[in-house]
């Protein structure tokens, strides 16, 4: 796979701290799946925070404090996990699942297994159940070759391509490809003719109808 | 005493939810140094104190890790203890005042260290940024209530590393070493945005905020952080 739109360093860095809602999340760690190299950036940042972590001033602890500890262990919360973990063996499947965790727990299945909702003229959704609601996050099938007026947005919007691809102005973004849209972005982008572009949306919530998927929705759904 | 502390163990985890519920993760929680005499005073009217120990080089935290993970070796825990407790504890009382909360999340993060132990070897070469990593995701779980969606290397839609894969631990090791030093090389001003990042959860615009500095900037200063490390992890090769 050939990866050309990655993550900016606020992503990975809120990735990496745990500051990330968890539908910036699930993007950003469905992009990590598909990128070693996003990965790779991402080991670098952690293993800069554990560097920090091991400079930073130890705070007392009771001496009662690891004896607890042991009786804890004594009580059977037991080494469970003497044996190292299996190193990654890919399994060679038929076909491998198209989505890649975690997001295809999120979505209940693989592309297969998917119960679409039409939105008309050959679109359709999914919306993506989070317990946070500060962002909404579902899946797109936008139609092959279609065109998207051209928008900005009211907010934040990461779509990461699944399957098939688009084109916003001179830029394609193919499996993997993530691109991150803010308030300032003015773009069109356009479904590739050929196959349907299937592509996982997170917005600010509630959700922002400026956001080029629903702009190209809004007559159809008159909305 | 330890009837004190044991106190604190019930409910373990659901007190921590709760109490940090309250408390809420955005506290500023900038530190001055006669707090934590403070906190060292109210501490040694409760117990004895466990010395934090203040060396401990990668290669013998690695060979302690494994020799947990391997033998279930008791000893070995207790030194690895003495290390990371105190630092563990003290990275949870960065978002907390109360340091109930933070010994009762290190307690959570040390036992997971134990039981985890066995999976070290096959990661990662380096003890510390292991421990932390556990301490981060038992922080986010303990001040966030949703999901911490996280990619899945068994997941065989995830595409592997070509060229990773094949480094062995020592390659790994040795990285550790020039990160060190490269750290050590670092702007104060750029050590302060990664620590603000990593254990203040700030995000960029929050820390622009705080310093009272252009976003502009601290982008670039991070950027800038992490393009020297990167540089000087590849100088070594
Ligand atoms: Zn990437």
């Amino acid at each position: 796979m050939n990866i050309r739109h990655h993550l900016s360093d606020e992503l990975l860095v809120g990735f990496a701290s745990g500051t990330l809602e968890e539908g910036w999340r699930l993007a950003v760690a469905t992009h990590l799946a598909l990128c070693p190299n996003c990965r790779a950036r991402l080991t670098l940042m952690e293993d800069a925070a554990g560097e920090l972590f091991e400079s930073i001033s130890p705070v007392p602890i009771e001496v009662s404090s690891f004896d607890r500890l042991k009786q804890r262990i004594r009580n059977g919360e037991r080494n469970r996990s003497a044996s190292p973990r299996q190193p990654t063996e890919a399994v060679k499947m038929v076909s491998p699942p198209t989505i890649p965790e975690p997001l295809r727990t999120y979505l209940g299945g693989d592309l297969a297994d998917l119960k679409w909702k039409s939105l008309g003229r050959g679109a359709y959704h999914i919306p993506i159940k989070l317990a946070d609601r500060s962002t909404t996050a579902r899946l797109l099938r936008i139609p092959a070759g279609k065109p998207v007026p051209e928008h900005s947005h009211g907010g934040r919007e990461l779509t990461l391509v699944l399957r098939g691809s688009f084109h916003d102005g001179e830029l394609l973004f193919a499996r993997g490809d993530i691109e991150e849209a803010d308030a300032s972005v003015e773009h069109q982008p356009v479904a590739t003719p050929g196959q349907d572009c299937i592509c996982l949306a997170v917005t600010d919530a509630p959700l922002r109808f400026s956001s080029w998927f629903m702009r190209l929705l809004q007559p159809v759904l008159r909305i | 005493m330890i009837q004190e502390a044991e106190g604190i163990v019930t409910g373990a985890m659901e007190t921590i939810l709760a109490i940090s519920a309250t408390a809420g993760p955005d506290i500023p929680f900038v530190r001055p140094e006669h707090e934590s005499l403070v906190e060292l005073g109210r501490y040694k009217k409760r117990g004895r104190m466990i010395e934090p120990a203040g060396e401990l080089t990668n290669d013998e935290a690695c060979s302690l890790l494994e020799a947990v993970g391997r033998d279930g070796d008791i000893q070995s825990f207790e030194t690895l203890f003495r290390y990371y407790g105190p630092r563990v504890k003290a990275y949870m009382a960065r978002l907390t005042r109360d340091p109930n909360i933070a010994e009762e999340l290190m307690q959570e993060v040390m036992i997971t260290v134990w039981n985890k132990a066995g999976q070290f070897e096959a990661t990662r070469g380096n003890a510390g940024t292991w421990i932390f990593t556990i301490a981060r995701n038992l922080r986010i779980d303990a001040y966030r209530k949703n999901r911490r969606p996280d990619f899945d290397v068994n997941d065989p839609a995830f595409v592997p590393d070509d060229t990773k894969s094949a480094e062995n631990a020592l390659a790994d090791r040795q990285d550790a070493t020039r990160l060190k030093d490269a750290m050590k090389d670092l702007p104060q001003e750029q050590i302060q945005l990664l620590t603000l990042s990593f254990f203040d959860d700030c995000s960029h615009s929050k820390i622009a905020t705080k310093l009272n500095l252009p976003l502009g900037t601290v982008k670039s200063r991070i950027r800038l952080a992490f393009a020297r490390l990167r540089a000087a992890l590849e100088d070594g090769k």
